[in-house]
């Protein structure tokens, strides 16, 4: 039994560079563990220690999401397309903005200490100044 | 309704129209299937985003984040830009967008027109050049208000507050709504809402495959989930690639005369996708998808004519939806 199996650029270290790999199996979890024996570490890439898909890690059989079909139990059939895509949901800049929104929540945290402590200083001087 | 105070009151509320030659045949006595466009490029400057900037806008001033003369920075590839831009202008801020150098020239003329200010990251640096670019304007500005629309809860209330209760209204009977997933907010706050009214709804995501280029990830562990993105709010998922998207595209305008962006066309593909599941298994179908914006702002492309082959050239590299 032959399934296609998509490999992104990120995890092609995994075989030999190859796009499109070959493998067999009833479910998908099968699958992973057939391709893994050709191509080692490659399951444990997209499958994490506790036995479920890695949180950034998308597997499509044709072109519909596993973990609306089964995950790792996904049922399979000769001829199907599989595809593994890294989880990049929100295209790039939804990544771009997760990465600013942290970096801005610490910058408006000490901008914001910084505002309190010039105005605690300010209403203390004004408390003591002469009238 | 068609009077309206201000343009700003003039968002949602926008048709549904049936799609009489697109959707499937079915054989004779067996119950219909209908394809349903919610046509969200009528909201006031073009596209659904419209709801979630005017939500974003007014929780952030209900909240005392936002007071008048305020910046608002926001990192968007466009519409949900442009709508801000417009919000932004009406309500007396400044709106600042941070934005990769691949989109359409259009989006940079609007937005510009709208009155927004653009920072561009290099397109070359993929996502992780944007992360740069985006993390070192945020810490240098902690005084401009950024809104984040993928973790901001009034992105998805708009909708289960808006898009939900109209499809409602106009489609007791709806079975299947399709949406596209980007910041997850149309298919949360609509997919709740349907869920909670509509015994045995199907909430079916729709998400553009981009190039690999367009992501420029190193490794798997720099992946993005949305904070909003809840799993359990969606039935099914599909993937859609550009050639699909560009065809359905097409279909649209060229089959019911409607005119879309490239992401409408993806939507459109799953949405036919569950239809013709539908009718295979002899089950009646009302299903509705989400038309996000109409196809101006994409002609720059050239990816409506010539051959698909060329179409999906065209847009290699874009961040189309």
């Amino acid at each position: 039994m032959a399934i296609e199996v998509r490999i992104p650029t990120i995890l092609r270290s995994y075989t030999g560079g190859a796009k499109v790999v070959e493998g067999a199996g009833d479910t998908l979890n099968d699958l992973l563990t057939d391709l893994d024996s050709r191509h080692a570490g490659l399951k444990a890439r997209l499958v994490t220690d506790a036995g479920a898909l890695h949180r950034f890690v998308n597997v499509y059989v044709n072109d519909e999401d596993v973990r609306f079909l089964g995950a790792l139990d996904a049922k399979l059939s000769d001829g199907d397309s599989v595809t593994v895509l890294p989880a990049v949901a929100g295209g790039a800049f939804g990544f771009a903005a997760a990465a600013a929104i942290s970096q801005h929540r610490a910058a408006t945290a000490a901008f914001s200490q910084r505002r309190a402590t010039a105005a605690s200083v300010a209403a203390r001087r004004a408390a003591v100044a002469p009238r | 309704m068609a009077r309206y105070d201000s343009l700003l009151d003039a968002c949602g509320g926008t048709p549904l129209v049936g799609l009489p030659r697109l959707s499937p045949t079915v054989p004779d006595g067996a119950p219909p299937v209908r394809l349903w466009a919610k046509l969200e490029d009528r909201n006031p400057t073009g596209s659904i985003k419209d709801r979630a900037a005017l939500f974003m806008v007014r929780a952030a001033e209900q909240a005392g984040r936002l007071r008048p003369g305020d910046t608002i920075l926001e990192p968007t590839s466009g519409n949900t830009g442009i709508s801000l831009a417009m919000v932004a202008k009406l309500r007396g801020y400044r709106l600042v967008c941070v934005m990769p150098e691949n989109v359409s020239t259009e989006r940079i003329q609007l937005l510009r027109m709208y009155g927004a200010e653009i920072i561009f990251s290099p397109a070359a640096g993929g996502s992780n050049q944007a992360v740069a670019t985006a993390k070192q304007i945020s810490a240098d500005h902690p005084d401009w208000v950024m809104l984040y629309q993928y973790g901001n809860e009034a992105n998805a209330r708009a909708h289960y507050e808006t898009t939900g209760p109209e499809l409602l209204h106009d489609l007791p009977t709806i079975t299947h709504f399709v949406a596209g997933l980007g910041t997850t907010g149309t298919l949360m706050g609509t997919g709740r809402f349907l869920r909670e009214k509509v015994e045995g709804i199907q909430v079916v995501a729709a998400e553009p495959r981009y190039g690999e280029l367009v992501y420029g990830l190193r490794n798997i562990d720099e992946g993005y989930v949305p904070e909003l993105y809840d799993a359990t709010v969606l039935n099914r998922r599909f993937s859609v690639g550009t050639r699909d998207a560009v065809l359905r595209t097409r279909q649209l305008v060229e089959v019911e005369g409607i005119f879309a962006g490239f992401s409408t066309g993806a939507i459109l593909h799953a949405a036919l996708a569950v239809a013709h599941e539908a009718v295979r298994d002899g089950r009646r179908a009302d299903v509705a998808f989400v038309v996000c914006d109409g196809g101006w702002k994409y002609l720059s492309t050239g990816a409506y004519g010539g051959t698909l082959a060329d179409a999906e050239g065209a847009l290699e590299g874009q961040l189309w939806a």
